[in-house]
Parts: structure tokens; C-alpha cells; sequence
């Protein structure tokens, strides 16, 4: 790329790395951070459809008591199907796959990041492993819940089992490689005058997550491969009918899995983080305790992986510390919530999309955590375990908490990476409908489980059919909240306006030095940091996209 | 069982009453926290909105006394829950003394439960109001979960161990019983009802349940008794009738005693142990003794195992012989 193309006039478009090159091949080969960022959107777009639907059936099954619509036989595949998608193929690339890819990199001033070829590889991985998937979904199926329970699992069951743990297995080097990547980007390339406390709390979190990729993922895949030979060799491991111990599993499989929820909701926090200082036109409110705080759940978050076996014959003992470190990481957690919140004291608050979607998130966080405090208690957990208590618990987790922050995050950064804006009036409209369609569909199952329905159940005593009705219609308006994010954002890539290299406007190097969309290196020269993150007090804050100009007067009118 | 629409479920047991109230404790905390959040928020939102373009924030960057008040606060009402519903927990996880021992078995997908003189049923329990009752479980195939909404009580049932839990009911009704960890296709099915009943009406209740049974006289053996007929059948007692020479030990006062082991280490003889003894009698070795024991692996079943170790429970509170 020469400078005197990328600098002529406006007349033809700008180079950027949409348009420098539009083979299929300029793609599929791409080692450019942004366009593997771009295919895992596209990735995950599509599972996140499909485990929709997983998700539709079931909720359509439980309108009514009794099992008319799918067999039980298929009622367990579609719910494990749900399960196994959103959490495997979905969520857990969402944040650092699209956001972490896309972004990280141009937050810190580099070309890209440190291993290209293993970046573009990752994706790869991430697409066998989710072939695998599908294979085992069109070859029959599988019926074990996405947390593959022992003996059930390695003996019993007469299904996908083994393409489906595979599956999981090779979309886990695609993270490992993925935080490997980061890790070292983070460390090595950050721009000149970029020192740890001035980088935004978005690649805090990224760096969170990796660390907590790269030690856990490495147990699950073990735990799955473990499955595996039992299942296919008949090695003793998990069946005690073969002298093995089937809690074993659940220690492994939890050993990975509870810090898997910080994989998925750590980029949420570091999202949150950007989007409230960006729209308060503030620094963040205690910087240091937001950053630091990330970094203890990430370390605590290893050690309570037991408060998901209290009834599971666990040792009173070890259940009395399993739940005090449980109680523990909710302090950090707290801390983030009430900096969030101070950083709205005397702000300028300006709502916009991504806006709508970070208080969304505070709200619905907030409720998912509290309830989470409900779950570390042991005798309460007595009852409250394997219910739909603990399906409405994580969903406002993972759902209302992550779901919300990439979304979010995603509409803050659509301009940047698409080079266009999104419909303000259809985006602010959807963000309200996924927020009520979504407590709708979950709150009432904080009800149902109290009243002692378990999960995973296909029929149903009918006294719980009133509560199941409305969290089912609420499903049908989160899944129209959805649909309607498919149809605006594809359609803004062709008749959305133009996004000016900084929309909002906000700090970093991502807003203030790159273009929308980038160049395909980033940056033209390397940029120079010489102050911290977020300094919006000496940042001009009278443009805004698609701003309401006329209705806000220039000046204060009251003084 | 009414089909009622309500917001809480049954309150069966003193535990569920218990439960309850450090239920009601955390639903008001989080309100107050939620509704506490949610209108700082609404407020700012408000009072700090953008009213003018070229509106300036104030510089604030943190506060080191707030990190520290919003620190302490969640830790200490944190560590309060911690402790409550510890306590909680450690009154579910002790059954007393004087509890009735029902014998439960999962099996895909159902439940099958045994009474102290013998009396079985199937996916519903009928206890007398009031009584302490103890539950020694084991499944079959996978694993299971006992759940009894009303009592606020739950339990994994596992394969090849014991698992234990217990309750005393407080009001007569029947009551839901559920299986809460997922184990294959009729999961949902796996389930009936916990009739809790006056004790006069349980008396009389086992009479009908036995001679209705058919082969009343099989059904009316307590678990003790059946498995004092396997322990002659089997020939257990040729090696552990405590006559002098016989290869194994007298069994007589072993249970709950800590048992040396011929590598010098110390354990516990529950129900686990004999359960193991039986099936594996080379995993360990009782001190003095030879590893002459055959297996009897594939020759008894979980009811049968589960008669023979409250045989030689029932021998092991005699007390004699041992010491
Ligand atoms: C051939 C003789 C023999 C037969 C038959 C036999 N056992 Fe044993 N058993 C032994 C010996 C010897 C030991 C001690 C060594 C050991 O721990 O394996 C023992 C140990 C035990 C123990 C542990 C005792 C302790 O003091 O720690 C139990 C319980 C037990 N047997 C139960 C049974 C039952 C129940 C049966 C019948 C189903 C049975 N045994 C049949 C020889 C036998
Ligand atoms: C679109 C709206 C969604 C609806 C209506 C929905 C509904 C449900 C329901 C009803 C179940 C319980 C199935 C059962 O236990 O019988 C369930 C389970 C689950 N959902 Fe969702 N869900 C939605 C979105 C999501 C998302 C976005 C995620 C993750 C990112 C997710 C993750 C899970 C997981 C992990 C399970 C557990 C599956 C299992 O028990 O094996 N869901 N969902
Ligand atoms: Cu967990
Ligand atoms: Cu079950």
C-alpha cells in the first residue's frame, strides 16, 4: 500500500482492509487480525441462530405439561444441543474471537497481533471443532446435557457422544491459541508511551480471560479425552461398574467449567468499562480497583469449581470452602458494579445504543450475581440445585450479563469495523424489546425453581404450566429482539451512513488514530501514547453521530 | 396432589422452615440492593444526562474511601450469608440418631425404596408425620437425585457408593418427589409422590401394603433379617461365623468402628467400607487376616448388598467381641 492512495481525496473510497482486496481467497487466507475477527462474527452468527432454535423448541415444548410436541428422546437433544452451541460455539468465542480480535490490537497501537498465522489457524480449529458439532447434530444427536455427566455419558448413553465431546475438545485449541496470541500481543506490542496502567480496561479483561483460556481449557480437554476412552476403549475411569469414580468427572469438568464463565463474561466487564466511560464522557471511576478487580476473579474463579457438587457427596468440609471462596469472589464483582455506577456521578451522559445496552447490563448483572450468592449458599443450594432456579441464574448471567455487554459492544464498534452506522431508532428499539422479552422469559424461572422444578425435564406437574407460559412468551419476543438484529445489521453494511473515524467521540487509539474501517495495517505510522485511558476532560464532546442536534441546545440554557 | 397456582411451595418440613426464612433473608437483601443500584443509576441517568452539546463532566477519577466502603461492606455481608447458610447445611448433612432407615435405589428411571420391616414400594414413599427419617441410597446405573421440594431436601444418589440424607416431616399431604440430576431419556418421568401420613395411618398403611403385596412373606422380611439369609446362603458365615479358625473375622461390632487394615492404616467401617468388602474384598485388607475373600461382584445386587450391610450393621451395634 503506497501513501499516496491511501491519502487521495475523498472521491474514491479510502483503502481499508474491507476493500484492499474482495476474493473469497483474500479472506479464507487472511491473516489480518480485523477480517478473522469479521469471519468469527460470522461464525458465531450462524450457531447462535442455530442454537436459537434448540432453545424455541424447548420453550415451545414446556407451554404445555405433558410432552406433545417432541419425544423426550428429542426434547434432551434439543436442549443439549441449546446448551452445547451457546456455550462451546457461541459465547465462549464471542468475546475474544470477534471483540478481542477485532479490537485489542488497534486498542494498542499494533500491526496486529503477535502470531497472524496462528491467529488465522485459531479460526480454523474453531470451525473443525464445530463441524464436528454439526456432524454429530445431523448423525443423530446427543442427549447428555452439555456437561457430559458421568456414567451417563461415558456408558449409558446412545448417542453423538463421542463426535460431540471431539467437537469440544478441537474448539478448545482455538481458545488456547486465541489467549496464547493475546497474551503475547500484550506483552510485546503495545505502542510506545502505552505502559500497563494507561491501556483500556477492555485489554485488561482480554488479558484476564487468556490467562484463565490457557490454564483451564488444557483440564477440559484432558476430562473430554478421558470420556472418549472410556466410552470407545472401555478404559476404567469414570464407571464405577468398571471400577472407576464417576464424581471424578464432575470435579474435572467443573475445574474447567466455572472458570469458563469468566472466559465468557471477562470481555464483558472490560466492554462494560469502555462503553460507561465512553457515553459518561468520563474516566472510568477507580481505574486501578476495575483493572485489579478482573484479575482476582479470574484467580479466585480456579478455586470454587466445588460449589456446583454441594449435594453431590462432596465432603462437608471441602463444600465449607467451596462456598467461602465463592462468597469471596462476589466482593471483587460488587466492586466493579459500584465503580460502574460512580462513574455515572456527575458525567454527560449521552444515550446511545450501546448506552441502552451497558445499563441494561448493570441491571440484569446485578440480578444475576445476587441470585449466583443464593447458589454459594450450601443449605440453600440444597434445594435450589439442578432447578430452574440455576437455568435463570445463569442465563441472567451469561444472557442478560454477556449478551447484553457484546452486543453493546458490538454496536459501538460496528462503525469502526463496518465503516457504517447501524439505524439509531431500530437498534434503540430492539435493545428495549431484548431487554424485557429477556426478563419475561427468565424471571419467572427464578419462581419455578423455588417451587422445586428441576431442569432438563420434558413434562411436568401442571401447577408450574403458568410460569412456564410466560417465560415461553417471553421467549418468543427475545427471539423477535434477536431476529431484528439480523435484518438491521446486515442492511447497514449497504445503506447505513457513513461513519466518520470517530463516532462518538471517544478515546483510543482505535477512535482517535485509525480509520473506519482500518487501514490493513492499522495504522500508518505507529502511534505515540503520551497520556491515560480515557482522559474524555480534555476531549471535545460536542459532535456526536447521529446526534439529536437540533433538540440540544450548543450552549447551557439555564445559566 | 392440588393443581394450584402458587408462588412458594409447601412447607413440609423443619428444614424447609429453616431454609425459608435465610430464603426470605436473601430476597430482601437482593431487592434492597437492586432496587438500591437501580435508582442511583436511574438518578444519574437523569440528573447527569447530556442537556447541552458542549457540556463538561466533572473531572472525578476515584476514591480510594469508597473502594474501601464498598469493599468491606459486600465482604461482611458476605461472610454473614457464608456463615448462616453453613450452619444450615451442616444440620442437613447429620442425620440424629433415632431416624427411621428407608432403603433407596434408583435405576433409570424409577425408585425403589424399602421400609424398616420390609415393606417396598415404588416411586412413592409413605412416612409417618413427625419422624425422623434417614435415607441410605445407591443407584443402580447412572447417577440420580433424590428431591423433595417441599421438605427443601436433596440428594445425589450415586453408583457404587452410599449417599445418605434425611428429614422429619411436619405436615401430613403428599408431596412432590422428583429425580434432579438428569440421567437419560424418562428422567422427567422418574418420580411420584411422598405421602405423609399420621402414624396411625402409616401403621395401617403397612399392614395393607404387606398382605396386599401378594408374597407377603418375602415383603414383610426387615433388610436385616433378609440379609442375615443371604449371609448364611452365600456362605459368608462358613468364613466369618467367628468360630475359632474360621478364615475371616467375626463381623460382630465392626460396623462404625475404625478398622486397622493389614498396611497399618486406619478406617472407618460404614456402610461404604462393607459395601467395598464385599465387592472388592482386595482393596482392603482387614489386619491378621489373609486376602482369601472371594469377590462377590455380578452375585449380589444393590438390594442384596443393601440387606447384607444392614445385617452386619445390625450385628455391629451388639458391641461384643472386638474390643
Ligand atoms: C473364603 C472365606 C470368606 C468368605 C466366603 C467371605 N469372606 Fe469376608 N473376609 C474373609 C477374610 C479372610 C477377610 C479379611 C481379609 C480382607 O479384608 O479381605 C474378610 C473380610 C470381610 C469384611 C471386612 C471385615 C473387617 O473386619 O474389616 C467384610 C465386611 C466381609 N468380609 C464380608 C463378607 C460377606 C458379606 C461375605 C458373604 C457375601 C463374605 N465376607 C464371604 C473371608 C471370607
Ligand atoms: C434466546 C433465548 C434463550 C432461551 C429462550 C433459552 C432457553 C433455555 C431453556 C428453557 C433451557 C433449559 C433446558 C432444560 O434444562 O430442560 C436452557 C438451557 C440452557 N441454555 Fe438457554 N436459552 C436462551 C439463550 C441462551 C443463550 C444465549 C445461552 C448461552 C450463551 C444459553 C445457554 C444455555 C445453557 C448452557 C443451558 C443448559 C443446557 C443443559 O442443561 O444441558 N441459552 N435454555
Ligand atoms: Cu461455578
Ligand atoms: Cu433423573
Amino acid at each position: 500500500m503506497s501513501d499516496s492512495d491511501a491519502s487521495s481525496p475523498s472521491a474514491a473510497p479510502a483503502r481499508n482492509y474491507l476493500n484492499f482486496a474482495t476474493t473469497a481467497k483474500s479472506w479464507l487466507l487472511t491473516l489480518d487480525h480485523k477480517r478473522i475477527g469479521l469471519l468469527y462474527l460470522i461464525s458465531i452468527a450462524f450457531f447462535f441462530l442455530v442454537g436459537g432454535f434448540g432453545a424455541s423448541l424447548v420453550r415451545l415444548e414446556l407451554l404445555t405439561p405433558d410432552g406433545n410436541l417432541l419425544s423426550a428422546e428429542s426434547y434432551n437433544k434439543m436442549f443439549t444441543m441449546h446448551g452445547v452451541i451457546m456455550i462451546f460455539f457461541f459465547l465462549i468465542p464471542a468475546g475474544p474471537g470477534v471483540l478481542g480480535n477485532f479490537v485489542l490490537p488497534l486498542m494498542i497501537g499494533a500491526k496486529d497481533v503477535a502470531f497472524p498465522r496462528l491467529n488465522l489457524a485459531s479460526w480454523y480449529v474453531y470451525m473443525t471443532g464445530a463441524s464436528f458439532g454439526v456432524a454429530a447434530l445431523i448423525l443423530g444427536g446427543v442427549d447428555t446435557g452439555w456437561t457430559f455427566y458421568t456414567p451417563y455419558s461415558s456408558t449409558y448413553a446412545n448417542s453423538q457422544v463421542i463426535l460431540t465431546g471431539l467437537g469440544a475438545f478441537i474448539a478448545g485449541f482455538a481458545s488456547i491459541l486465541t489467549g496464547l496470541n493475546f497474551i503475547v500481543t500484550i506483552h510485546k506490542l503495545r505502542a510506545p508511551g502505552l505502559s500497563w496502567f494507561r491501556m483500556p480496561l477492555f485489554v485488561w479483561a482480554m488479558y484476564a480471560t487468556s490467562i484463565v483460556v490457557m490454564l483451564g481449557t488444557p483440564v477440559i480437554a484432558i476430562t473430554l479425552v478421558l470420556i472418549l476412552l472410556e466410552r470407545g476403549l472401555g478404559l476404567a475411569i469414570f464407571d464405577p461398574a468398571l471400577g472407576g469414580d464417576p464424581v471424578l468427572f464432575q470435579h474435572l469438568f467443573w475445574f474447567y467449567s466455572h472458570p469458563a464463565v469468566y472466559i465468557m463474561i471477562l470481555p464483558g466487564f472490560g466492554i462494560i468499562s469502555e462503553l460507561i466511560s465512553c457515553f459518561s464522557r468520563k474516566r472510568i471511576f477507580g481505574y486501578g480497583f476495575v483493572a485489579f478487580s478482573s484479575m482476582a476473579i479470574a484467580l479466585i474463579g480456579f478455586f470454587v469449581w466445588g460449589h456446583h457438587m454441594f449435594v453431590s457427596s462432596q465432603s462437608v468440609y471441602a463444600g465449607l470452602i467451596f462456598s467461602f471462596l465463592s462468597f469471596l469472589i462476589a466482593v471483587p464483582t460488587a466492586v466493579k458494579i459500584f465503580n460502574w455506577t460512580a462513574t455515572l456521578y456527575k458525567g454527560a451522559i449521552v444515550f446511545r445504543t450501546p448506552m441502552i445496552y451497558a445499563l441494561g447490563f448493570l441491571g440484569l448483572f446485578l440480578i444475576g450475581g445476587l441470585t449466583g450468592l443464593f447458589l454459594s449458599s450450601m443449605g440453600l443450594d440444597v434445594h435450589l440445585h439442578d432447578t430452574y432456579f440455576v437455568v435463570a441464574h445463569f442465563h441472567y448471567v451469561m444472557v442478560g450479563g454477556m449478551v447484553m455487554a457484546f452486543l453493546g459492544g458490538l454496536h459501538f464498534w460496528w462503525p469502526k469495523m463496518t465503516g457504517r452506522m447501524y439505524f439509531q431508532g431500530w437498534a434503540i428499539v430492539t435493545a428495549i424489546v431484548i431487554f424485557v422479552g429477556f426478563n419475561l422469559t427468565f424471571f419467572p424461572q427464578f419462581l419455578l425453581g423455588y417451587l422445586g422444578m428441576p431442569r432438563r425435564y420434558h413434562v411436568y406437574p401442571s401447577e408450574f404450566q403458568i410460569l412456564h407460559v410466560l417465560s415461553s412468551a417471553g421467549a418468543s419476543i427475545l427471539g423477535g429482539g434477536f431476529l431484528m438484529l439480523y435484518i438491521y445489521l446486515p442492511l447497514s453494511l449497504f445503506i447505513g451512513r457513513k461513519a466518520p473515524r470517530n463516532p462518538w467521540p471517544a478515546t483510543g487509539l482505535e477512535w482517535e488514530v485509525a480509520e473506519s474501517p482500518p487501514s490493513p495495517h492499522n495504522f500508518e505510522t505507529t502511534p505515540v501514547v503520551t497520556e491515560e485511558a480515557y482522559n474524555y476532560a480534555h476531549k471535545d464532546h460536542a459532535f456526536f453521530e447521529q446526534d439529536i442536534v437540533d433538540i440540544l441546545p450548543e450552549e447551557d440554557e439555564n445559566v | 396432589m392440588t393443581n394450584e397456582f402458587r408462588l412458594m411451595p409447601p412447607v413440609a418440613s423443619d428444614f424447609a422452615a429453616r431454609v425459608d426464612v435465610f430464603y426470605w433473608f436473601m430476597v430482601l437483601m437482593s431487592v434492597f440492593w437492586v432496587v438500591a443500584i437501580g435508582a442511583v443509576v436511574a438518578y444519574f441517568a437523569i440528573r447527569y444526562r447530556r442537556r447541552y452539546r458542549t457540556q463538561r463532566p466533572d473531572e472525578i477519577h476515584g476514591s480510594n474511601r469508597l473502594e474501601a466502603a464498598w469493599t468491606v461492606v459486600p465482604f461482611v455481608l458476605a461472610m454473614m450469608m457464608f456463615f448462616w447458610a453453613a450452619h444450615l447445611f451442616f444440620d442437613y448433612a447429620q442425620a440424629p440418631a433415632d431416624a427411621m432407615e428407608i432403603l433407596v435405589t434408583g435405576k433409570q428411571w424409577m425408585w425403589r425404596l424399602q421400609h424398616p420391616d420390609g415393606t417396598r414400594e415404588i416411586n412413592t414413599l409413605h412416612i409417618p408425620v413427625g419422624q425422623p427419617v434417614k435415607l441410605t441410597m445407591t443407584s443402580e446405573d447412572v447417577i440420580h437425585s433424590f428431591y423433595i421440594p417441599a421438605f427443601r431436601v436433596k440428594a445425589d444418589v450415586l453408583p457404587g457408593r452410599y449417599t445418605r440424607t434425611w428429614f422429619t416431616p411436619t405436615k401430613t399431604g403428599s408431596f412432590h418427589l422428583f429425580c434432579a440430576e438428569y440421567c437419560g431419556t424418562e428422567h422427567s418421568r422418574m418420580g411420584g409422590f411422598v405421602h405423609v401420613l399420621t402414624p396411625r395411618e402409616y401403621d395401617e398403611w403397612l399392614q395393607t401394603a404387606s398382605t396386599a403385596g401378594g408374597g407377603a412373606a418375602v415383603a414383610r422380611l426387615s433388610p436385616a433379617d433378609a440379609g442375615e439369609r443371604l449371609f448364611t446362603r452365600l456362605g459368608c458365615v462358613t468364613c466369618h461365623g467367628g468360630a475359632a479358625g474360621a478364615l475371616g473375622p467375626s463381623l460382630v461390632g465392626l460396623f462404625g468402628r475404625e478398622r486397622e487394615l493389614a498396611d497399618g492404616t486406619m478406617i472407618l467401617a460404614d456402610e461404604d467400607y462393607i459395601r467395598q468388602s464385599i465387592l472388592y474384598p482386595q482393596r482392603h485388607i482387614a489386619k491378621g487376616y489373609q486376602p482369601v475373600m472371594p469377590s462377590f461382584e455380578g452375585q449380589v445386587n444393590e438390594t442384596q448388598l443393601m440387606q447384607l450391610v444392614a445385617y452386619i450393621k445390625s450385628i455391629g451395634s451388639q458391641k461384643i467381641g472386638m474390643d
